[in-house]
């Protein structure tokens, strides 16, 4: 509805909805590759958020659990049972690896809804990193578990045999574009939404008391952006352990 | 919202708009990206994993060994039950039989007494009889010994001569006899 406008007020204003990506150094000039950066922090943050969560609330071990324990207990029940179901039983030794997945990037999506926070997981260099790790990982799994066997992954063999070769060359393509699809799914979607929440907030800024209606969409979108930073942490580690069964079961 | 920076590097305005795609902050970002990861599985793996896997099994021991623990007071209770029941019977069946045996008891004593009373009152019955007898044989004798002597004494009165004691004896005995 006020979309087409604040596309009009954009050129206008001094909006930068893409200045909240950049990664800058906390100290000092220069960005090094050891520098403490804006990255740094919130992975900090990060880190300390989900140690909240899963070491000091689950400090009690209480038989009956407290909020706090409830919470975590449901995170660990929650990952566990999806990597059960989908990777399967054998799929669960790796259990630690995805929770980690997980959590790392729920909490991210989730920090970074807060205003003038930075966000972690709308980097294609980190989620890059995340789904190349992701890809060689599993890939390393199908070849050590079952050697070339693991190929049968790409050979259909429920195919008419004339089709095999074809389907093969797809099945290829297609597995190589995972690694892409995985991190460009992620970031895309955080940044698109981060970006969004900006433009609107620089648009209320310029109106000033009348912004109404810039904030209702602002609000709006925010609880949206609650939903895509929790969907999107949880289609990360489906399509891990997706991943990881194809790796475990090669064949189709 | 970073704060505004003369970044050491322009390329982020370079890059068509997109700070993401300025590779000369991937370094920065990948290094701080494993040192978060591994940091992370370290803590998830160490620490988080074993605590709440070890709350999870200590509530799901209490509870199957609460489960067992009522199970089994429940077979005790079913068994202090049967237990209870057999004693009932077992009571009922004893206090049948002891009243059984003192009835019979109390019969046989009957019995007896009432047999040793017959045998008391019978032995009464011979003895008074026998008394009876007694007394009716000196009686019928006294009243001889009245005859003859009042025979005798009328003999003498009447006719003193013919005083025959034995007769008169006799003669008395005869009567006494017919």
């Amino acid at each position: 509805m006020a979309e087409t406008a604040a596309e009009k007020s954009v050129s206008g204003l001094n909006i930068k909805p893409m200045e909240q990506f950049e990664v800058v150094p906390l100290f000092g000039d220069a960005l090094r590759w050891y520098s403490i950066s804006n990255v740094t922090l919130w992975m900090a943050l990060t880190l300390a958020a989900i140690t909240l969560l899963l070491v000091v609330g689950a400090r009690g071990r209480a038989l009956i659990p407290t909020r706090g324990q409830s919470m975590a207990e449901l995170t660990y029940g929650f990952t566990r049972k999806m990597v059960e179901d989908v990777a399967g039983k054998d799929g669960v030794q790796y259990f630690p690896y995805i929770l980690t997945l997980f959590t790392f990037i729920l909490f991210a999506n989730l920090l970074a809804l807060i205003p003038m926070s930075f966000s972690v997981t709308a980097q294609f260099a980190v989620t890059a990193v995340l789904a190349l790790a992701v890809f060689i990982s599993v890939t390393a799994i199908g070849f050590i578990k079952h050697g070339a066997g693991f190929l049968g992954l790409f050979w259909v063999a429920s195919a008419p045999l004339a089709l095999r070769p074809v389907l093969a060359v797809i099945e290829l393509i297609s597995y190589f574009v995972r690694p892409v699809s995985h991190s460009i799914r992620l970031a895309g979607n955080l940044m698109a939404g981060h970006a969004v929440l900006k433009v609107f907030a620089g648009f209320a800024g310029a109106l000033g008391l009348g912004a109404v209606l810039p904030i209702f969409a602002i609000t709006a979108i925010y609880g949206l952006e609650l939903l895509v930073a929790v969907i999107q942490a949880y289609v990360f580690t489906i399509l891990t352990c997706v991943y990881l069964r194809d790796a475990l079961h090669p064949s189709h | 919202m970073a704060e505004h920076t003369d970044a050491a590097n322009g390329a982020a305005e370079s890059s068509a708009g997109m700070p993401q795609l300025d590779f000369s902050t991937f370094p920065n970002q990948i290094f701080w990206l494993v040192v978060a990861l591994v940091a992370l599985y370290f803590i998830v793996n160490r620490v988080a994993i074993p605590q709440i896997r070890g709350a999870i099994e200590d509530r799901d021991q209490v509870v199957s060994s609460d489960l067992e623990s009522a199970a089994e007071l429940r077979a005790q209770a079913a068994a202090a039950e049967d237990a209870y029941n057999k004693a009932l019977a077992e009571a009922r069946a004893e206090a049948q039989r002891i009243a059984a045996e003192t009835r019979a008891e109390i019969q046989t004593e009957l019995d007896a007494a009432s047999a040793k009373a017959n045998a008391e009152i019978a032995a009464r019955t011979a003895e008074s009889e026998k008394r009876i007898d007694e007394i009716r044989e000196s009686a019928s004798q006294s009243v001889e010994q009245v005859a003859a002597d009042v025979g005798a004494a009328i003999v003498a009165a009447i006719m003193p001569d013919a005083a025959d004691e034995a007769a008169v004896k006799a003669a008395v005995d005869a009567q006494m006899k017919g």
